[in-house]
């Protein structure tokens, strides 16, 4: 009886999390996806907890409060900072998956070795190793994205990289199929620490010949291998609740992952095992062009004549924090009954779907939030394209020029736009250290500062001209 | 036993199959808040968790458990919340559009 309860219980709280993610596909609903999921959740640990061989209730308390102590200040970081937050929580999921196979692992020993059947073995085996190598990539993705000093900004390269990395993990699996063919041989639990111990090397030296502008495909990999860790765990506890929850994560971290692929027109192994970092010195040189630079008088008299405005938002906004200003802008041009949208492109920021929630928290309605596939054909018609803080997401060499690192990556055509501004903090050359032609073009102007200032600048100007009509 | 093992698979596969379907139509403008919903769900983890923390298992045991019940439940806990505090975030175009050149200024 108690069995099938909790049975049930596992059920119900699988089809609430499909709901939860059913929910997502539009704002409208999707608060009532958090709530199903949170529901679902709960359902899970009462029914859990309540199992007849559980104890020690103190010890369950206790890590649940210290859960709750961390968990909530880690849910009010500021927007800019949740790429590094999701990182970190990717660190702590692999953590947990790490840590319960390995206890699963002494345990199931405890109990005979027959507990270990080739099968269990393998899927705890996938644990342990996706679990502690996400937690120590994720860790190393969050340093990068917090450009934490001892971790490396830029992606470290040396010669056999790959051979290395391949031949760790090679000897993992390796030790691995040691364990999983004598699960009873003595040397057994001495063996299973060096393969936790090769799969958190692993996963630092994963993450450290990745670039900052490939972040949101790493992050989007790491989901996908904390759910994947969760599925295992599900496989060597025989829980079809863990599968499926676990099974829905790692599709997600999937799907992600090649919606940010694609939109960089780059393969997963190169983005894993690329290390775009490097193609940069091979550009660098060739004669000195010229920027036309604006002043802010002249940009605000050109805004003023636009029916249609199109902003291009990129890292460096979130870099400046200049959303709120953006905003303000975006108020001033309203005001005057100018069109004005967002375009956004799929890997601007730092994760998926970063800049959407920047604007957002800005109070820009979603509606104005245009994706880069529908806003291109518009751009021959807008008369203003603004550039704040993006650059390879606006570069025509991705169209033209087949040398370029970026060629063939899907931009935002800004270049087609009537005017272009760009807004850049100085003239050096974007992440990918790639020259931008559009900054060349005889239709675009620069304007040199930091994106929150020269946008204040802007919304000053335009605000004291509105004051004279 | 072997049964098991098939129908767990079955269940991985088919699972993975709706949450390929579900995850498609997911409103690209959500893909942040999904991320981290999908962070708080894979935290189910939890279950695990609480089966090796509560047992009547060695000391060491259950301090991993501890350890994997705490990385959870902040995952949880965090997850939920901040999806929730970014989705209240999305808001459509209150005002109607030509009229909005009142004093609209937070």
């Amino acid at each position: 009886m108690m069995f099938a309860i909790n049975q049930l219980g596992y059920l119900v709280a699988s089809a609430l999390f499909i709901f939860a993610l059913h929910w997502m596909n539009t704002p409208a609903t999707a608060r009532k996806g958090v709530y199903a999921g949170v529901a679902a959740t709960a359902i899970a640990v009462l029914v859990t907890w309540a199992e007849p061989g559980v104890g020690h209730h103190l010890w369950i308390v206790g890590a649940i409060a210290a859960g709750f102590v961390v968990g909530v200040p880690l849910s009010r970081v500021p927007l800019t900072a949740v790429p590094q937050r999701t990182a970190l929580s990717h660190a702590f999921g692999g953590a947990a998956a790490g840590l319960v196979g390995t206890a699963e692992f002494y345990l199931r020993r405890m109990e005979g070795p027959e507990a270990l059947t080739p099968f269990r073995m393998v899927a705890l085996i996938a644990e342990i190793i996706l679990g502690y190598l996400t937690l120590t990539g994720s860790l190393m993705a969050a340093g990068k994205l917090q450009e934490v000093k001892w971790v490396p900004q830029r992606p470290v390269t040396y010669p056999g990289q790959n051979v290395i990395n391949l031949g760790l993990l090679a000897l993992a699996v390796g030790i691995a199929a040691g364990i999983t063919i004598h699960p009873e041989a003595a040397w057994a639990p001495y063996a299973f620490p060096a393969i936790i111990a090769l799969a958190l090397v692993f996963g630092v030296l994963l993450i450290i010949p990745i670039g900052g502008a490939d972040m949101p495909t790493v992050i989007a990999i790491l989901n996908s291998y904390a759910g994947l860790s969760a599925v295992a765990m599900g496989f060597v506890l025989d829980s079809k609740l863990l599968i499926t929850a676990g099974a829905l994560d790692g599709s997600s971290g999937l799907i992600l992952a090649i919606i940010m692929c694609k939109a960089m027109n780059r393969s997963f192994t190169n983005v894993l095992f690329g290390a775009f970092g490097q193609v940069q010195q091979a550009k660098a040189g060739g004669e000195e062009k010229v920027y036309k630079s604006e002043t802010i008088e002249g940009a605000a008299q050109v805004l003023e004549q636009a029916n249609y405005v199109v902003i291009i938002p990129g890292y460096g906004m979130a870099v400046a924090q200049a959303q709120h200003k953006v905003r303000e802008l975006y108020d001033q041009l309203k005001k005057r009954g100018i069109t004005v949208k967002f375009a956004i492109h799929p890997v601007a920021g730092r994760m998926p779907g970063h800049m959407n929630v920047l604007l957002a928290e800005a109070d820009i309605p979603y509606t104005d939030l245009v994706e880069m596939d529908e806003i291109n054909p518009d751009m021959p018609q807008v008369d203003v394209a603004l550039v704040v803080g993006a650059n390879d997401v606006v570069n025509p060499a991705a169209r033209t020029d087949k040398s370029s690192p970026i060629f063939g990556m899907p931009i935002i055509d800004a270049d087609k736009a009537r005017s272009v501004f760009a807004i850049k903090r100085s003239k050096n050359p974007g992440f990918a250290g790639i020259d931008n032609e559009l900054y060349f073009s005889d239709r675009t102007w620069m304007l040199f500062g930091d994106a929150k200032n020269v946008i204040g600048e802007l919304v000053k100007e335009l605000a004291g001209g509105s004051g004279m009509h | 036993m072997t049964s098991d093992f098939w129908s767990t698979l079955y269940v991985f596969m088919l699972a993975s199959f709706i949450g390929l379907g579900v995850i498609r139509r997911v409103s690209r403008l959500l893909h942040t808040p999904l991320m981290s919903l999908t962070n708080a769900i894979s935290a189910i983890a939890v279950v695990g968790a609480i089966l090796v923390t509560g047992g009547d298992y060695p000391l060491r045991i259950r301090l991993l458990g501890a350890v994997a019940l705490f990385a959870s439940m902040t995952n949880i806990v965090s997850g939920f919340l901040i999806t929730d505090r970014m989705l209240r975030m999305f808001k459509t175009d209150e005002k109607p559009k030509p009229a909005a050149s009142g004093a609209e200024r937070s």
